[in-house]
Protein backbone atom coordinates (compact mmCIF):
# COMPACT_ATOMS: atom_id res chain seq x y z
CA UNK A 1 0.00 0.00 0.00
CA UNK A 2 1.99 3.35 -1.03
CA UNK A 3 0.48 5.59 2.21
CA UNK A 4 2.38 3.15 4.17
CA UNK A 5 5.74 3.70 2.73
CA UNK A 6 7.84 6.69 4.31
CA UNK A 7 9.27 9.52 2.04
CA UNK A 8 12.82 8.64 3.96
CA UNK A 9 12.93 6.45 7.44
CA UNK A 10 14.27 4.16 9.35
CA UNK A 11 17.99 3.75 10.75
CA UNK A 12 21.04 6.26 10.50
CA UNK A 13 24.19 5.87 12.62
CA UNK A 14 23.31 10.11 13.30
CA UNK A 15 20.85 9.06 15.90
CA UNK A 16 23.36 7.06 17.97
CA UNK A 17 24.40 10.82 18.97
CA UNK A 18 21.24 10.93 21.23
CA UNK A 19 22.55 8.57 23.01
CA UNK A 20 25.51 9.87 23.79
CA UNK A 21 24.09 12.04 26.78
CA UNK A 22 22.35 8.92 28.23
CA UNK A 23 26.05 7.62 29.08
CA UNK A 24 27.47 10.91 30.43
CA UNK A 25 24.73 11.48 32.55
CA UNK A 26 23.86 7.75 34.18
CA UNK A 27 27.44 6.71 34.19
CA UNK A 28 27.35 8.66 37.01
CA UNK A 29 30.32 7.05 39.75
CA UNK A 30 32.59 8.18 36.54
CA UNK A 31 31.30 11.94 37.91
CA UNK A 32 30.89 11.71 41.64
CA UNK A 33 33.51 13.08 42.29
CA UNK A 34 35.51 16.68 43.71
CA UNK A 35 38.36 17.17 41.64
CA UNK A 36 39.08 18.63 39.14
CA UNK A 37 37.20 21.40 40.45
CA UNK A 38 36.41 24.44 37.92
CA UNK A 39 36.52 27.45 40.03
CA UNK A 40 35.83 26.23 43.23
CA UNK A 41 32.86 24.14 41.54
CA UNK A 42 33.40 20.44 42.23
CA UNK A 43 33.28 17.90 39.10
CA UNK A 44 30.39 16.62 40.27
CA UNK A 45 28.32 20.47 39.53
CA UNK A 46 30.40 21.13 36.64
CA UNK A 47 30.39 18.08 34.75
CA UNK A 48 26.21 17.88 34.65
CA UNK A 49 26.02 21.72 33.97
CA UNK A 50 28.00 21.37 31.15
CA UNK A 51 26.02 18.55 29.82
CA UNK A 52 22.84 21.12 29.51
CA UNK A 53 24.73 22.88 26.49
CA UNK A 54 25.91 19.52 25.59
CA UNK A 55 23.44 17.76 24.74
CA UNK A 56 22.29 20.41 23.04
CA UNK A 57 24.78 20.39 21.24
CA UNK A 58 24.63 16.45 20.08
CA UNK A 59 21.65 16.57 19.25
CA UNK A 60 22.13 19.75 16.74
CA UNK A 61 23.55 17.34 14.00
CA UNK A 62 20.46 14.90 13.91
CA UNK A 63 18.35 17.94 13.88
CA UNK A 64 20.40 18.85 10.70
CA UNK A 65 20.14 15.70 9.27
CA UNK A 66 16.29 15.45 9.85
CA UNK A 67 15.85 18.78 8.05
CA UNK A 68 17.62 17.85 5.16
CA UNK A 69 15.73 14.89 4.60
CA UNK A 70 12.72 16.84 4.09
CA UNK B 1 6.89 37.62 59.57
CA UNK B 2 7.59 40.64 58.60
CA UNK B 3 5.51 42.28 55.99
CA UNK B 4 7.75 44.06 52.74
CA UNK B 5 5.81 46.67 51.74
CA UNK B 6 7.73 47.81 48.76
CA UNK B 7 8.14 44.40 47.75
CA UNK B 8 4.50 43.90 48.09
CA UNK B 9 3.89 46.43 45.69
CA UNK B 10 6.22 45.28 43.13
CA UNK B 11 4.71 41.76 43.25
CA UNK B 12 1.45 42.99 43.02
CA UNK B 13 1.76 45.21 40.21
CA UNK B 14 3.60 42.91 38.66
CA UNK B 15 1.31 39.92 39.13
CA UNK B 16 -1.99 42.43 38.38
CA UNK B 17 -0.27 42.77 34.86
CA UNK B 18 0.47 39.52 33.70
CA UNK B 19 -2.74 38.35 34.98
CA UNK B 20 -4.40 41.36 32.54
CA UNK B 21 -2.15 40.06 29.78
CA UNK B 22 -3.86 36.33 30.65
CA UNK B 23 -7.74 37.97 29.05
CA UNK B 24 -6.36 40.29 26.49
CA UNK B 25 -5.12 36.79 24.92
CA UNK B 26 -8.63 36.17 23.94
CA UNK B 27 -8.03 38.54 20.95
CA UNK B 28 -4.54 37.73 20.32
CA UNK B 29 -4.83 35.39 16.91
CA UNK B 30 -8.39 35.26 17.37
CA UNK B 31 -10.54 31.81 15.94
CA UNK B 32 -13.60 30.49 17.93
CA UNK B 33 -12.32 29.45 21.57
CA UNK B 34 -15.52 27.51 21.88
CA UNK B 35 -13.56 24.81 20.59
CA UNK B 36 -11.40 21.90 22.21
CA UNK B 37 -9.06 22.67 19.24
CA UNK B 38 -9.10 26.32 19.78
CA UNK B 39 -9.15 26.93 23.64
CA UNK B 40 -7.26 23.72 24.15
CA UNK B 41 -4.35 23.41 22.14
CA UNK B 42 -3.75 27.14 20.96
CA UNK B 43 -4.98 25.69 17.36
CA UNK B 44 -1.84 23.82 17.34
CA UNK B 45 -0.55 27.06 15.72
CA UNK B 46 2.80 28.29 18.21
CA UNK B 47 5.84 28.28 16.34
CA UNK B 48 9.76 27.77 17.87
CA UNK B 49 9.66 30.63 20.21
CA UNK B 50 6.13 30.59 21.76
CA UNK B 51 6.63 27.23 22.10
CA UNK B 52 10.00 27.51 23.61
CA UNK B 53 8.14 29.92 26.08
CA UNK B 54 5.18 27.72 26.84
CA UNK B 55 7.13 24.53 27.43
CA UNK B 56 9.87 26.43 29.49
CA UNK B 57 6.61 27.79 31.40
CA UNK B 58 5.24 24.27 31.07
CA UNK B 59 7.97 21.92 32.81
CA UNK B 60 10.23 24.29 35.02
CA UNK B 61 7.23 25.26 37.75
CA UNK B 62 7.17 27.76 40.49
CA UNK B 63 7.24 24.25 42.86
CA UNK B 64 10.39 23.16 41.17
CA UNK B 65 12.14 26.55 41.72
CA UNK B 66 11.32 26.14 45.52
CA UNK B 67 11.55 22.87 45.76
CA UNK B 68 14.88 21.68 44.12
CA UNK B 69 16.81 24.15 45.44
CA UNK B 70 15.42 23.02 49.23
CA UNK B 71 16.50 19.56 48.50
CA UNK B 72 19.96 20.49 47.68
CA UNK B 73 19.76 22.61 50.88
CA UNK B 74 18.47 20.14 53.38
CA UNK B 75 20.29 16.67 51.14
CA UNK B 76 23.17 18.21 49.13
CA UNK B 77 24.26 16.07 45.85
CA UNK B 78 20.72 13.71 45.26
CA UNK B 79 18.43 16.80 45.24
CA UNK B 80 20.80 17.78 41.88
CA UNK B 81 19.25 14.75 40.05
CA UNK B 82 16.79 17.37 38.85
CA UNK B 83 19.77 18.44 36.09
CA UNK B 84 20.38 14.78 34.97
CA UNK B 85 16.77 14.30 34.75
CA UNK B 86 15.92 17.45 32.53
CA UNK B 87 18.97 16.91 30.16
CA UNK B 88 17.73 13.37 29.22
CA UNK B 89 14.11 14.08 28.59
CA UNK B 90 15.30 16.19 25.01
CA UNK B 91 16.93 13.63 23.38
CA UNK B 92 13.44 11.43 24.40
CA UNK B 93 11.64 14.76 22.89
CA UNK B 94 13.24 14.86 19.76
CA UNK B 95 13.12 11.49 19.20
CA UNK B 96 9.64 10.21 19.80
CA UNK B 97 7.45 13.10 20.06
CA UNK B 98 7.34 14.88 16.78
CA UNK B 99 6.03 11.49 15.65
CA UNK B 100 3.00 11.70 18.10
CA UNK B 101 2.23 15.56 17.51
CA UNK B 102 2.17 14.69 13.64
CA UNK B 103 -0.61 11.77 14.21
CA UNK B 104 -2.10 13.86 16.72
CA UNK B 105 -2.54 16.52 13.79
CA UNK B 106 -3.35 14.07 11.08
CA UNK B 107 -6.15 12.84 13.14
CA UNK B 108 -7.09 15.43 15.22
CA UNK B 109 -6.26 14.10 18.44
CA UNK B 110 -6.05 16.58 21.59
CA UNK B 111 -4.56 14.29 24.59
CA UNK B 112 -2.55 10.98 24.64
CA UNK B 113 -5.80 8.86 25.56
CA UNK B 114 -6.99 10.25 21.95
CA UNK B 115 -4.38 8.97 20.56
CA UNK B 116 -4.44 5.38 22.05
CA UNK B 117 -7.91 5.35 21.08
CA UNK B 118 -6.98 5.42 17.98
CA UNK B 119 -4.28 3.17 17.75
CA UNK B 120 -5.97 0.37 19.42
CA UNK B 121 -9.18 1.47 18.80
CA UNK B 122 -10.02 0.32 22.71
CA UNK B 123 -11.65 2.99 24.82
CA UNK B 124 -10.97 0.91 27.91
CA UNK B 125 -7.10 1.40 27.40
CA UNK B 126 -8.07 5.12 26.44
CA UNK B 127 -10.03 5.75 29.96
CA UNK B 128 -7.08 4.07 31.38
CA UNK B 129 -4.56 5.93 29.83
CA UNK B 130 -6.96 9.30 30.64
CA UNK B 131 -7.72 8.31 34.25
CA UNK B 132 -3.66 8.06 34.98
CA UNK B 133 -3.47 11.14 33.20
CA UNK B 134 -5.92 12.93 35.49
CA UNK B 135 -5.10 11.59 38.88
CA UNK B 136 -1.13 12.20 37.92
CA UNK B 137 -1.74 16.26 37.41
CA UNK B 138 -4.04 17.44 40.35
CA UNK B 139 -1.09 16.82 42.49
CA UNK B 140 0.98 18.76 40.74
CA UNK B 141 -1.51 21.84 40.65
CA UNK B 142 -1.90 21.55 44.37
CA UNK B 143 2.12 21.72 44.62
CA UNK B 144 2.03 24.87 42.48
CA UNK B 145 -0.56 26.56 44.93
CA UNK B 146 1.65 25.53 47.87
CA UNK B 147 4.51 27.09 45.60
CA UNK B 148 2.44 30.34 46.23
CA UNK B 149 1.87 30.02 49.72
CA UNK B 150 5.38 29.84 50.57
CA UNK B 151 5.88 33.00 48.70
CA UNK B 152 3.04 35.01 49.94
CA UNK B 153 4.51 33.66 53.07
CA UNK B 154 8.31 35.30 52.63
CA UNK B 155 6.32 38.67 51.04
CA UNK B 156 4.46 38.89 54.71
CA UNK B 157 1.09 38.71 52.95
CA UNK B 158 -0.97 37.91 55.93
CA UNK B 159 -2.72 34.47 55.38
CA UNK B 160 -6.32 35.67 56.33
CA UNK B 161 -7.97 38.73 55.46
CA UNK B 162 -11.11 39.82 57.56
CA UNK B 163 -11.40 36.27 59.03
CA UNK B 164 -11.41 34.35 55.80
CA UNK B 165 -8.22 32.46 55.96
CA UNK B 166 -5.90 31.50 53.21
CA UNK B 167 -7.63 34.42 51.34
CA UNK B 168 -4.40 35.02 49.34
CA UNK B 169 -4.10 31.47 48.01
CA UNK B 170 -8.33 32.02 46.97
CA UNK B 171 -7.65 34.89 45.17
CA UNK B 172 -4.66 33.92 43.05
CA UNK B 173 -6.64 30.72 42.34
CA UNK B 174 -9.78 32.96 41.04
CA UNK B 175 -7.48 35.05 38.80
CA UNK B 176 -6.00 31.65 36.92
CA UNK B 177 -9.32 30.34 37.06
CA UNK B 178 -10.86 32.99 35.26
CA UNK B 179 -7.98 33.69 32.69
CA UNK B 180 -7.68 30.18 31.67
CA UNK B 181 -11.68 29.93 31.39
CA UNK B 182 -11.89 32.60 28.86
CA UNK B 183 -8.79 33.00 26.85
CA UNK B 184 -7.17 28.79 27.37
CA UNK B 185 -4.13 27.81 26.44
CA UNK B 186 -3.64 31.45 24.27
CA UNK B 187 -3.60 33.29 27.96
CA UNK B 188 -1.23 30.91 29.38
CA UNK B 189 1.30 31.52 26.23
CA UNK B 190 1.63 34.99 27.02
CA UNK B 191 2.56 34.30 30.28
CA UNK B 192 4.68 32.40 29.93
CA UNK B 193 6.01 35.19 28.03
CA UNK B 194 6.58 37.36 30.73
CA UNK B 195 7.24 34.71 33.58
CA UNK B 196 10.30 33.60 31.62
CA UNK B 197 11.58 36.95 31.62
CA UNK B 198 10.91 37.50 35.10
CA UNK B 199 12.75 34.03 35.86
CA UNK B 200 15.52 34.76 33.69
CA UNK B 201 16.17 38.25 35.25
CA UNK B 202 16.17 36.65 39.22
CA UNK B 203 18.14 33.73 38.02
CA UNK B 204 20.97 35.95 36.53
CA UNK B 205 21.16 38.43 39.05
CA UNK B 206 20.97 35.79 41.76
CA UNK B 207 24.36 33.79 40.69
CA UNK B 208 26.01 37.00 40.51
CA UNK B 209 24.97 38.36 43.27
CA UNK B 210 25.05 36.07 45.71
CA UNK B 211 28.50 33.98 45.41
CA UNK B 212 29.98 37.44 45.03
CA UNK B 213 28.51 38.46 48.89
CA UNK B 214 29.38 34.72 49.71
CA UNK B 215 32.82 35.19 49.25
CA UNK B 216 32.87 33.02 45.34
CA UNK B 217 31.92 29.35 44.61
CA UNK B 218 34.41 28.45 46.36
CA UNK B 219 33.51 29.32 49.75
CA UNK B 220 29.99 28.26 48.91
CA UNK B 221 30.71 25.11 48.32
CA UNK B 222 32.96 24.73 51.38
CA UNK B 223 30.25 25.31 53.70
CA UNK B 224 28.86 22.29 52.62
CA UNK B 225 28.92 19.00 54.74
CA UNK B 226 31.30 16.86 53.12
CA UNK B 227 29.61 13.92 53.21
CA UNK B 228 26.20 15.74 51.48
CA UNK B 229 28.60 17.45 48.70
CA UNK B 230 28.77 13.69 46.42
CA UNK B 231 26.44 10.36 46.05
CA UNK B 232 27.83 7.69 48.52
CA UNK B 233 29.00 5.08 46.38
CA UNK B 234 27.88 1.53 45.92
CA UNK B 235 29.82 -1.23 47.98
CA UNK B 236 29.82 -5.09 47.55
CA UNK B 237 26.84 -5.05 48.58
CA UNK B 238 24.94 -2.38 47.66
CA UNK B 239 25.06 -0.41 44.55
CA UNK B 240 24.90 2.73 46.69
CA UNK B 241 23.73 6.33 45.97
CA UNK B 242 25.12 6.59 42.26
CA UNK B 243 22.54 3.60 40.83
CA UNK B 244 19.29 5.37 42.68
CA UNK B 245 21.03 9.08 41.57
CA UNK B 246 20.88 7.16 38.01
CA UNK B 247 18.03 5.68 38.27
CA UNK B 248 15.73 8.32 39.52
CA UNK B 249 16.96 10.74 36.54
CA UNK B 250 16.38 8.21 33.90
CA UNK B 251 12.59 7.55 35.34
CA UNK B 252 11.85 10.42 35.74
CA UNK B 253 13.59 11.66 32.15
CA UNK B 254 10.94 8.59 30.76
CA UNK B 255 7.95 10.42 32.69
CA UNK B 256 7.73 13.58 31.95
CA UNK B 257 6.29 14.08 28.50
CA UNK B 258 4.03 12.08 28.71
CA UNK B 259 2.14 14.36 31.65
CA UNK B 260 -1.33 15.50 30.12
CA UNK B 261 0.42 19.34 30.64
CA UNK B 262 3.76 18.37 29.27
CA UNK B 263 1.85 17.29 25.96
CA UNK B 264 -0.87 20.08 25.71
CA UNK B 265 2.36 22.17 25.80
CA UNK B 266 3.86 19.85 22.70
CA UNK B 267 0.59 19.23 20.61
CA UNK B 268 -0.28 22.94 20.82
CA UNK B 269 3.00 23.39 18.60
CA UNK B 270 2.66 24.33 14.48
CA UNK B 271 5.08 21.59 13.34
CA UNK B 272 7.36 18.33 14.24
CA UNK B 273 10.61 20.98 13.08
CA UNK B 274 9.57 23.63 16.00
CA UNK B 275 9.58 20.64 18.84
CA UNK B 276 12.92 19.29 17.24
CA UNK B 277 14.22 22.65 17.38
CA UNK B 278 13.01 23.05 20.78
CA UNK B 279 14.79 20.00 21.74
CA UNK B 280 18.12 22.00 21.28
CA UNK B 281 16.91 25.07 22.77
CA UNK B 282 15.24 24.14 25.71
CA UNK B 283 18.27 22.62 27.41
CA UNK B 284 18.80 26.67 28.58
CA UNK B 285 16.18 26.28 31.52
CA UNK B 286 18.07 23.06 32.37
CA UNK B 287 20.86 25.05 32.87
CA UNK B 288 19.26 27.89 34.92
CA UNK B 289 17.58 25.20 36.69
CA UNK B 290 20.78 23.98 37.46
CA UNK B 291 21.73 27.38 38.67
CA UNK B 292 18.86 27.55 40.83
CA UNK B 293 19.59 24.42 42.33
CA UNK B 294 23.12 25.99 43.94
CA UNK B 295 20.99 28.49 45.50
CA UNK B 296 20.20 25.68 47.98
CA UNK B 297 24.22 25.52 48.99
CA UNK B 298 24.38 29.50 48.94
CA UNK B 299 21.42 29.23 51.28
CA UNK B 300 23.40 26.92 53.47
CA UNK B 301 26.65 29.21 53.21
CA UNK B 302 24.50 32.16 53.86
CA UNK B 303 23.42 30.56 57.21
CA UNK B 304 19.79 31.74 56.66
CA UNK B 305 18.22 28.70 58.70
CA UNK B 306 19.63 30.40 62.24
CA UNK B 307 18.61 33.58 61.41
CA UNK B 308 15.86 34.79 63.77
CA UNK B 309 13.69 36.67 61.00
CA UNK B 310 13.18 33.88 59.17
CA UNK B 311 12.08 30.86 61.94
CA UNK B 312 8.96 31.36 61.80
CA UNK B 313 8.94 30.54 57.80
CA UNK B 314 11.11 27.43 58.45
CA UNK B 315 8.67 26.43 60.78
CA UNK B 316 5.70 26.60 58.50
CA UNK B 317 7.64 25.41 55.61
CA UNK B 318 10.16 23.71 56.31
CA UNK B 319 13.23 24.08 53.35
CA UNK B 320 10.95 24.99 50.97
CA UNK B 321 11.26 28.44 52.85
CA UNK B 322 15.29 28.37 52.21
CA UNK B 323 15.32 29.98 48.80
CA UNK B 324 12.38 32.79 49.82
CA UNK B 325 14.79 33.59 52.87
CA UNK B 326 18.05 33.93 50.84
CA UNK B 327 15.88 36.36 48.55
CA UNK B 328 14.87 38.24 51.39
CA UNK B 329 18.39 38.12 52.91
CA UNK B 330 20.78 39.49 50.11
CA UNK B 331 18.15 41.45 47.94
CA UNK B 332 16.28 44.76 48.34
CA UNK B 333 13.11 45.03 48.92
CA UNK B 334 11.83 45.85 45.38
CA UNK B 335 14.07 42.92 43.45
CA UNK B 336 12.67 40.58 45.91
CA UNK B 337 9.17 41.70 44.32
CA UNK B 338 10.34 40.88 41.47
CA UNK B 339 11.85 37.63 41.60
CA UNK B 340 8.93 36.26 44.25
CA UNK B 341 6.55 37.86 41.05
CA UNK B 342 8.58 35.52 38.94
CA UNK B 343 7.88 32.33 40.90
CA UNK B 344 4.23 32.96 41.38
CA UNK B 345 3.32 33.93 38.03
CA UNK B 346 5.42 30.90 37.43
CA UNK B 347 2.76 28.63 39.35
CA UNK B 348 0.23 30.21 37.32
CA UNK B 349 1.41 29.08 33.86
CA UNK B 350 2.24 25.48 34.42
CA UNK B 351 -1.58 25.51 36.95
CA UNK B 352 -3.27 26.78 34.04
CA UNK B 353 -1.49 24.08 31.15
CA UNK B 354 -2.52 21.24 33.98
CA UNK B 355 -5.57 22.51 34.47
CA UNK B 356 -6.56 22.72 30.72
CA UNK B 357 -4.94 19.60 29.66
CA UNK B 358 -6.97 17.39 32.61
CA UNK B 359 -10.40 19.20 31.26
CA UNK B 360 -8.92 18.02 27.42
CA UNK B 361 -8.72 14.33 29.20
CA UNK B 362 -12.26 14.56 30.98
CA UNK B 363 -13.77 15.60 28.44
CA UNK B 364 -12.52 13.79 25.06
CA UNK B 365 -11.86 10.37 26.62
CA UNK B 366 -14.51 10.41 29.48
CA UNK B 367 -17.60 12.78 28.75
CA UNK B 368 -17.51 12.44 24.97
CA UNK B 369 -16.41 8.50 25.40
CA UNK B 370 -19.09 7.56 27.54
CA UNK B 371 -21.07 9.85 28.57
CA UNK B 372 -22.24 12.11 25.29
CA UNK B 373 -20.69 10.40 22.16
CA UNK B 374 -22.90 12.68 19.95
CA UNK B 375 -22.37 15.95 21.73
CA UNK B 376 -21.64 19.04 19.35
CA UNK B 377 -17.97 20.78 19.50
CA UNK B 378 -19.45 23.85 21.62
CA UNK B 379 -20.40 21.64 23.96
CA UNK B 380 -17.23 19.48 23.98
CA UNK B 381 -15.68 23.07 24.04
CA UNK B 382 -17.94 23.57 27.32
CA UNK B 383 -17.62 20.66 29.36
CA UNK B 384 -13.66 20.81 29.00
CA UNK B 385 -14.30 24.42 30.34
CA UNK B 386 -15.68 23.22 33.06
CA UNK B 387 -13.85 20.32 33.83
CA UNK B 388 -10.57 22.48 34.16
CA UNK B 389 -12.20 24.54 36.56
CA UNK B 390 -13.26 21.49 38.45
CA UNK B 391 -9.77 20.53 38.36
CA UNK B 392 -8.44 23.57 39.95
CA UNK B 393 -11.20 23.50 42.62
CA UNK B 394 -9.83 20.07 43.75
CA UNK B 395 -6.23 20.91 44.11
CA UNK B 396 -7.16 24.23 45.98
CA UNK B 397 -9.73 22.10 48.43
CA UNK B 398 -6.32 19.92 48.58
CA UNK B 399 -3.98 22.93 49.79
CA UNK B 400 -6.79 24.12 52.11
CA UNK B 401 -7.84 21.25 53.52
CA UNK B 402 -5.17 18.37 54.00
CA UNK B 403 -1.80 18.73 54.96
CA UNK B 404 1.11 19.87 52.51
CA UNK B 405 2.70 16.86 52.82
CA UNK B 406 -0.19 14.41 51.05
CA UNK B 407 0.25 16.82 48.03
CA UNK B 408 4.07 16.04 48.30
CA UNK B 409 3.11 12.23 48.21
CA UNK B 410 0.26 12.22 45.94
CA UNK B 411 2.93 14.12 43.33
CA UNK B 412 5.66 11.25 43.73
CA UNK B 413 2.88 8.58 43.17
CA UNK B 414 1.89 10.51 40.24
CA UNK B 415 5.45 10.62 38.85
CA UNK B 416 4.98 6.47 39.22
CA UNK B 417 1.66 6.11 37.54
CA UNK B 418 2.07 8.53 34.59
CA UNK B 419 5.26 6.66 33.64
CA UNK B 420 3.51 3.49 33.86
CA UNK B 421 1.42 4.94 30.66
CA UNK B 422 4.82 4.44 28.57
CA UNK B 423 4.34 1.41 26.55
CA UNK B 424 1.08 2.39 25.66
CA UNK B 425 2.03 5.98 24.61
CA UNK B 426 5.83 5.78 23.73
CA UNK B 427 6.79 3.42 22.37
CA UNK B 428 3.36 2.51 20.42
CA UNK B 429 4.13 5.17 18.20
CA UNK B 430 7.08 2.98 16.89
CA UNK B 431 5.61 -0.40 16.70
CA UNK B 432 1.67 -1.87 16.95
CA UNK B 433 2.80 -5.42 17.87
CA UNK B 434 1.38 -4.65 21.43
CA UNK B 435 -2.18 -6.29 22.15
CA UNK B 436 -4.58 -3.65 23.62
CA UNK B 437 -5.00 -6.01 26.65
CA UNK B 438 -2.18 -7.14 27.23
CA UNK B 439 -1.09 -3.09 27.64
CA UNK B 440 -4.09 -2.98 29.55
CA UNK B 441 -2.92 -5.57 31.78
CA UNK B 442 0.65 -4.56 31.85
CA UNK B 443 -0.50 -1.07 33.28
CA UNK B 444 -2.27 -2.59 35.86
CA UNK B 445 0.61 -4.83 37.05
CA UNK B 446 2.69 -1.17 36.86
CA UNK B 447 0.31 0.66 38.27
CA UNK B 448 -0.51 -2.01 41.70
CA UNK B 449 3.19 -2.67 41.62
CA UNK B 450 4.18 0.94 41.88
CA UNK B 451 1.91 2.24 44.57
CA UNK B 452 2.48 -0.89 46.57
CA UNK B 453 6.50 -0.38 46.78
CA UNK B 454 5.59 3.39 47.53
CA UNK B 455 3.31 2.59 50.58
CA UNK B 456 5.78 -0.04 51.50
CA UNK B 457 8.52 3.26 51.79
CA UNK B 458 5.94 5.36 53.60
CA UNK B 459 5.40 7.47 50.55
CA UNK B 460 8.40 9.16 51.89
CA UNK B 461 10.57 8.08 49.49
CA UNK B 462 10.13 6.61 45.59
CA UNK B 463 14.01 4.55 46.24
CA UNK B 464 13.06 1.13 46.12
CA UNK B 465 15.63 -1.00 47.80
CA UNK B 466 15.67 -4.37 45.45
CA UNK B 467 17.49 -7.28 47.08
CA UNK B 468 18.72 -9.38 44.81
CA UNK B 469 20.81 -12.39 46.72
CA UNK B 470 23.12 -10.81 48.31
CA UNK B 471 22.89 -7.29 46.43
CA UNK B 472 20.98 -4.46 47.44
CA UNK B 473 19.49 -2.43 44.26
CA UNK B 474 18.32 0.98 45.29
CA UNK B 475 16.07 2.14 42.57
CA UNK B 476 13.66 4.79 41.26
CA UNK B 477 10.07 2.68 42.12
CA UNK B 478 8.42 4.01 39.00
CA UNK B 479 11.65 2.30 37.16
CA UNK B 480 11.22 -1.46 38.56
CA UNK B 481 7.60 -1.03 37.97
CA UNK B 482 7.34 0.10 34.06
CA UNK B 483 10.41 -2.96 33.60
CA UNK B 484 7.15 -5.09 35.42
CA UNK B 485 4.79 -3.49 33.08
CA UNK B 486 6.28 -4.48 30.07
CA UNK B 487 7.55 -7.58 30.58
CA UNK B 488 3.88 -8.38 31.10
CA UNK B 489 2.35 -6.42 28.58
CA UNK B 490 4.91 -8.11 26.31
CA UNK B 491 4.00 -12.49 27.68
CA UNK B 492 0.11 -11.33 27.46
CA UNK B 493 0.42 -10.37 23.83
CA UNK B 494 2.72 -13.00 22.70
CA UNK B 495 -0.34 -15.37 24.26
CA UNK B 496 -3.19 -12.76 23.09
CA UNK B 497 -1.91 -12.35 19.60
CA UNK B 498 -1.87 -16.49 19.27
CA UNK B 499 -5.46 -16.93 20.35
CA UNK B 500 -7.07 -13.62 19.28
CA UNK B 501 -4.98 -11.40 17.54
CA UNK B 502 -6.26 -7.53 17.45
CA UNK B 503 -5.12 -5.45 15.12
CA UNK B 504 -7.30 -2.64 14.69
CA UNK B 505 -5.81 0.57 13.80
CA UNK B 506 -7.08 3.93 12.91
CA UNK B 507 -3.66 5.44 11.41
CA UNK B 508 -1.47 4.47 9.40
CA UNK B 509 2.60 5.08 8.77
CA UNK B 510 2.02 8.21 6.91
CA UNK B 511 0.11 10.00 9.94
CA UNK B 512 3.92 9.72 11.70
CA UNK B 513 6.01 11.75 9.88
CA UNK B 514 5.43 15.33 10.62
Amino acid sequence: MYEDKPPRRGFHPVYLLLLVPFVAMLWVPFYDRVEPSLWGIPFFYWWQMLWTLLGAVVTWPVYRFVARGR
Amino acid sequence: MTAHPVAIAVFLVLFVLVACLGFVATRWRKADLHSVQEWGLGGRSFGTLITWFLLGGDLYTAYTFIAVPAAMFAAGASGFFAVPYTILIYPILFLCFPRLWAVARARGYVTAADYVQGRFGSKLLALAIALTGIAAVIPYVALQLVGMQVIFAALGIPSSFAGIPNLPVIVAFAVLAAYTYSSGLRGTALTAVVKDLLIYVAVLAAIIVIPAALGGYGKVFASIDPKLLLLPRGTDSSLGGTFSYASLALGSALALFLYPHSLTGILSSSSGMAIRKNAILLPAYSLALALLALLGYMAVAAGVKAMPQYAAGFAAFGNNFAIPALFLHMFPDWFVGLAFAAIAIGALVPASIMAIASGNLFTRNIYKAFIAPDCTERQEGRAAKLASLAVKLGALVFVLFFQTSAAIQLQLLGGMWICQTLPSVLISLFTRWFHPTGLLLGWIVGMVSATAMAWQLGLKSSIYPLHLGGLTVPCYAALLALILNIAVAALATLVLNAVAPDTTDATVESDYLG
